[in-house]
């Protein structure tokens, strides 16, 4: 089963390795990894994806929380959770298929941020499924680069007041 | 006034109440051991920083406070892992000070240099590098306060030479706390009452206790809870101690060398109910035979050991003493039970597991058995001398045939399993308890693992007893070569050795050998009479085997008997 964490940590040096080193010690998968500084800039929010059976998942959610600077681990696949990623595609533009490649982009709601006589280069968002869909398409017009951000999720709100 | 950073780190270490430091100096470290020697503290030299780590390790497992060690930087730090990632198998406190080279060389691969934190990520519980004088108050208050506290463990802090240097006001932090790090030491009610209705229900009950009863002094609330309940009681090796050796419900250590009583009664049992252990393998066997019948209550202050191994049905993370405290209320407060009526059948089958195949060995006209060796240290130190092991045949007869009658009276490397454990454990036991009878018992092969501490043991007048029950062979190794790989004994054999003897009266200790069962009395009395750094090396029968034994990957039930 897959699952995303949401982990909350201390904005330290060597933080980093430490969740990691936890994962390659244990036998443990990160399938991606997205980090980056909260509101308070002296915590970092980790959105971590892995996957294992349910006893897997549970040593991994306290494993995390067993570290020293970690604040908060939070399972957000256990309930809704919106998620994104984003990916730079650099796609084969010449002839006929310069206009495929900006139909492809517009129809995923994506941007064109780089242009040269020979290349476009699409940014794109959204969950797993879109990105792999997008990327199977743009692969036969000849994709040349490929790069994504990995996952970062969000529980969704509660619907009902 | 301004400090630096070193006379700030011993400020802190008095303010911690550390009277003892384990250490070798070094480039890096020359400012801190400058400031240390001006100090009250006492320090221990050691001959190699492995042993500081083991001997701070039995240190604090013998007093319950924090051990301390110091090395310097480079080959200093690295010679510690073997310790602290002993210490950290065992969760026993320990903070490790390194020197580290000036923070502008960091990176630089400067002589002596090793990033230590980085190598010791995996084996401490938490470490620290020191970048600044400004933290260095605030570091060790964390380091010593996560040494201790939850499930303990080895702290290690690195401590760059200009951050030793360098000048700050020195101000304590009184309090301490961490906003991410907040074990939890109260027992939930509900769960207790959860766990509680389950002992009522047993009939075939089993108490498992482990290092946890040690480390939270829980001793008397597991007795308690044994002799009102009526439960028979095992423990892992970690745990012995943690109940008398010679009270009726003890059944003896359980698992790959536990009693036949034992394993027979967890794997029979209806309820087992896991106080401070950890599922090991060494305990456990084959998984999915371990235990098959039963419920299980497991009692952990750390909530990753709980359901990492085997199911649980009521888990609690709390302190064991706190919830073994609760536990044993909750059960006087449900009338009208009679104990040792709903138990008396079931302790009628586990006596008689125990008549049946009591632990044994099988003596041999005109040789030594090990066995013999470890039951006569037990009679004539009256079960009351503090016991340190090495690694191997010699821990697993130590741990069967010593009848522990009191916590903190056995010192073993458990988790990791470290050769050349026992004997700097041994100073470090003798250092904390200066009037008890302190035996590293050991084998030929690990003793030599750290033989140099003879040295330190000479130099700091420590009576230590060393019992080296000498086989001539790595004799766990060659025991799994002769049982399963066909009596091959691939680079076993220690034929080559130094006389045990002469090795002590080069060191300016005492020698004494035994080579006949008719000796090995008169060698302990005269032992233990010496009040001097002693070995006794016992010639043993060359082949003796640690029985029972479950092999690797059987199920605990699977036992070779004697």
């Amino acid at each position: 089963m897959k699952h995303t964490f949401s982990v909350l940590v201390e904005n330290k040096p060597g933080v980093l390795s430490r969740v990691a080193g936890l994962f390659s010690g244990r036998g443990f998968n990160i399938e991606s990894l997205c980090v980056a500084e909260t509101l308070d800039p002296g915590l970092s929010l980790m959105t971590l994806v892995t996957r294992g059976d349910e006893q897997i998942i549970e040593q991994i959610n306290k494993q995390l929380n067993k570290l020293i600077n970690v604040l908060k681990v939070v399972d957000v696949s256990e309930g809704d959770f919106v998620e994104r990623e984003m990916v730079l595609v650099k796609v084969k533009a010449e002839g006929n298929t310069r206009a495929e490649v900006l139909r492809m982009a517009d129809i995923f709601r994506g941007k064109i941020v780089d242009v040269s006589p020979r290349e476009y280069t699409v940014e794109l968002t959204g969950d797993e499924n879109k990105i792999k869909a997008v990327l199977e398409l743009l692969r036969p017009l000849g994709i040349k680069e490929v790069a994504r951000t990995g996952t970062i999720a969000m529980p969704r709100s509660k619907k009902t007041p | 006034m301004k400090l630096t950073g070193a006379q700030i780190l011993i400020e802190c270490l008095k303010k911690e109440g550390v009277d003892l430091i384990f250490g070798f100096p070094g480039g890096a470290v020359i400012d801190i051991y400058d400031e240390l020697m001006k100090s009250p503290i006492r320090h221990v030299l050691v001959r190699h920083e492995q042993a500081a780590v083991h001997a701070a390790d039995a240190y604090a497992r013998v007093t319950g406070k924090v051990g301390v060690v110091l090395v310097t930087s480079g080959p200093g730090a690295t010679n510690t892992v073997t310790g602290i990632a002993s210490a950290y198998g065992d969760s026993i406190p320990v903070v490790i000070m390194t020197g580290q080279v000036p923070t502008k060389l960091i990176g630089n691969d400067a002589f002596q240099e090793v990033d230590i934190v980085g190598i010791t990520r995996p084996c401490t519980k938490h470490n620290y590098l020191v970048k600044s004088v400004k933290d260095v108050a605030q570091t060790v208050k964390e380091a010593f306060y996560l040494a201790r506290s939850g499930r303990p463990g080895p702290v290690l802090m690195d401590l760059p030479k200009d951050v030793m240097v360098d000048r700050t006001e020195f101000k304590y932090p009184e309090t301490i706390k961490m906003r991410t790090y907040n074990p939890t030491y109260e027992a939930h009610v509900g769960q207790i009452e959860k766990a509680g209705k389950l002992i009522v229900q047993s009939r075939r009950p089993v108490l498992y206790a482990g290092g946890g009863i040690i480390a939270s002094n829980a001793a008397a609330e597991l007795t308690g809870l044994a002799t009102l309940m009526q439960i028979p009681t095992t423990a892992t090796l970690m745990g012995l101690g943690g109940f008398p050796g010679t009270h009726p419900l003890w059944m003896g250590m359980l698992g790959m060398h536990g009693t036949y009583c034992s394993n027979m009664a967890v794997a029979n049992s209806d309820l087992l109910i896991a106080v401070g252990a950890r599922f090991d393998d060494r305990v456990t066997g084959r998984l999915d035979a371990f235990a098959p019948h039963a419920k299980i209550i497991h009692i952990d202050i750390d909530p990753t050991s709980i359901s990492k191994n085997v199911r649980v049905d009521v888990p609690i993370v709390a302190d064991c003493k706190n919830a073994l405290g609760k536990l044993v209320t909750f059960l006087k407060g449900e009338k009208g039970i009679n104990w040792k009526e709903k138990h008396e059948e079931w302790l009628a089958q586990v006596r008689d597991w125990d008549k049946k195949h009591p632990l044994s060995y099988k003596e041999e006209k005109g040789v030594i058995k090990p066995q013999y060796v470890v039951e006569k240290l037990y009679e004539l130190t009256k079960g009351k001398a503090i016991i340190t092991t090495e690694v191997g045949q010699n821990q697993m007869w130590a741990a069967q045939f010593y009848k522990f009658a009191e916590p903190r009276s056995l010192m073993t490397s458990g988790g990791l399993g470290a050769m050349g454990y026992g004997f700097p454990a041994a100073i470090g036991a003798q250092l904390a308890a200066p009037d008890r009878i302190v035996i590293d018992i050991a084998g030929d092969g690990s003793i030599q693992m750290n033989i140099q501490e003879m040295a330190t043991a000479m130099e700091q007048r420590l009576p230590v007893k060393i019992a080296i029950l000498n086989n001539q062979y790595l004799g766990m190794v060659r025991q799994w070569q002769e049982l399963f790989y066909g009596k091959r004994y691939a680079a076993t054999s220690l034929a080559t050795a130094p006389d045990f003897v002469k090795l002590a009266e080069a060191y300016g200790a005492v020698g004494l050998r035994a080579t006949k069962p008719e000796e090995v009395v008169p060698v302990i009395k005269k032992a233990l009479k010496t009040p001097n750094l002693v070995i006794m090396e016992f010639v043993i029968a060359q082949e003796e085997k640690v029985y029972p034994m479950v092999p690797a990957g059987k199920a605990t039930t699977e036992m070779l008997l004697v």
